[in-house]
């Protein structure tokens, strides 16, 4: 079996970040091709306000549609999702969303880890999982999930990440696929495009 | 994660033993909180975990309060309890009664705060808050208005920015970690269980407000929770959802007029 490579036709993307990854994906998106076959979903820690300019502001980088997630909204392909603050983003077997109001993990809601588990058993071999840039250990156990569910899971290059601790943290304990810097993961991302 | 077909033989298990009927709880959180669960209580098999459930009435407490989330915070979304303050308590004042119903309530954080609106819009004295929830293990703790001390000062800024002019302080005493509400707020609150799955209309309410709990239910328990609820509305009456909860995909929605970017709807029809 190919270890680092995805052997059924991917249905989700999913990137998790903590400080410093904004910068990354302003310039991911714009990187990455319109027409993806596959639905791009984008939980990261983020202060809780009631006002959603997060959205806005990545929509600025990206042709495709950009959306903070509703409960129960139906995940589609060729669509950027973004977890909205203070819930956990959970993903139904049948390609919807649920949010959660549950006990803050690893200090975080969303916390990363639950969206890649439950990703992870919803999606398993037909999903990729990336860390990006953080300061906390969230994540690793969920990039863990993705793997052990026929998953391709990718750390951002730790070198060049704004906080390399969440990385690490995840090349340390779990037996990453990829380390990439922004173009790579870019460049990975459209070689999966259908 | 246990296996998707262990979560199917449980939610049988609740329903033939209790009567408990989970069936139409979204699947993703379910799995989830059975998991965490049965990692808390170190179970060392799914097996071991379905026969205590089945055969300890005890420990179904204990299961049916984790599994289900009673996670909840006081004037959370401060600019929605603005809303509240500013558009829909006023509309209330010329009614000779006000009748409020929080449908899932938890350990009630949210029906004080509801209180201390009407306190201070002068209307508390005429109103009846009804708050339910299927645990009562729960309810127990929403009764006797104790609340942890560690998120008060959170608390205390929720409340200013929801445009609250007093000493949030005055409202509560506080002894070692824990704070006391004041008992003049909690008179006019009636405690009761009520199963949102299973039970009926009990009551025609202005304003009814279920906040986080619809997210833990699937689309069509979704819909019978807000058909339920629209029995339940009295005319001109308000349904008050949480921030990422909608009525935009129910049939009720006809009926209905969002007041403002929050996720207020007022009964026209």
């Amino acid at each position: 079996m190919a270890k680092n490579r995805l052997t059924s036709p991917c249905k989700a993307v999913v990137i998790g970040g903590s400080a410093g990854s904004i910068d990354v994906l302003m310039k991911l998106l714009p990187a990455l091709r319109p027409d993806l076959s596959f639905s791009l979903l984008i939980v990261l820690h983020r202060r809780h306000s009631g006002e959603s300019s997060l959205a806005n502001l990545l929509s600025v980088k990206t042709v495709m549609p950009v959306r903070e997630v509703e409960d129960k909204d139906p995940i589609l392909p060729g669509q950027v999702y973004l977890a909205p603050a203070d819930y956990h983003l959970l993903i139904e077997k049948n390609q919807y969303f649920s949010l959660d109001f549950s006990e803050k993990v690893n200090f975080s809601r969303p916390s990363l880890d639950v969206t890649f588990e439950s990703a992870a058993d919803a999606w398993g071999p037909e999903m990729v999982g990336i860390l990006l840039s953080g300061a906390n250990a969230d994540g690793s156990d969920g990039l863990r999930a993705v793997k052990k569910a026929g998953g391709v899971i990718i750390a951002q290059k730790p070198e060049t990440a704004q906080s390399a601790f969440m990385p690490q943290q995840a090349i340390l304990s779990t037996p990453i696929d990829h380390v990439f810097d922004v173009v790579e993961i870019a460049e990975y991302i459209n070689s999966i495009n259908r | 994660m246990i296996e998707d077909i262990e979560v199917e033989w449980i939610l049988n298990d609740l329903l033939d033993f209790y009567g408990y009927d989970f069936s139409n709880y979204s699947r993703a959180s379910l799995k989830r909180r059975i998991t965490r669960l049965m990692t808390m209580d170190r179970f060392p098999s799914f097996a071991e975990f379905r026969y205590r459930v089945r055969m300890d009435p005890d420990y179904l407490k204990r299961f049916v309060e984790e599994i289900t989330v009673t996670v909840t915070e006081m004037f959370r979304d401060p600019h929605f309890y603005k809303s509240l303050r500013t558009e829909v308590v006023p509309t209330l004042g010329a009614k000779p009664f006000i009748r409020v119903w929080h449908a899932g309530c938890a350990t009630g954080e949210e029906v004080y705060s509801m209180a201390i609106l009407l306190k201070e819009a002068g209307l508390l004295h005429k109103s009846l808050l009804y708050a339910t929830d299927l645990n009562p293990g729960v309810l127990e703790k929403a009764r006797h208005g104790i609340f942890p001390m560690a998120p008060m000062k959170l608390y205390s800024e929720n409340y200013i920015e929801s445009g609250g002019l007093e000493d949030f302080s005055a409202y509560y005493t506080a002894r070692y970690d824990q704070v006391k509400f004041d008992e003049s707020l909690g008179e006019k609150m009636i405690f009761s269980t009520h199963n949102l799955v299973s039970d009926r209309s009990f009551n025609e309410f202005d304003l009814i407000l279920c906040r986080n709990v619809l997210i833990y239910f699937d689309k069509d328990l979704q819909e019978r929770v807000l058909n339920l609820f629209d029995e339940s509305m009295g005319q001109l009456g308000y349904l008050a959802l949480g921030s990422k909860e909608t009525l935009n995909f129910s049939a009720i929605r006809q009926k209905y007029k969002q007041l403002n970017r929050e996720k207020i709807w007022r009964k026209i029809g």
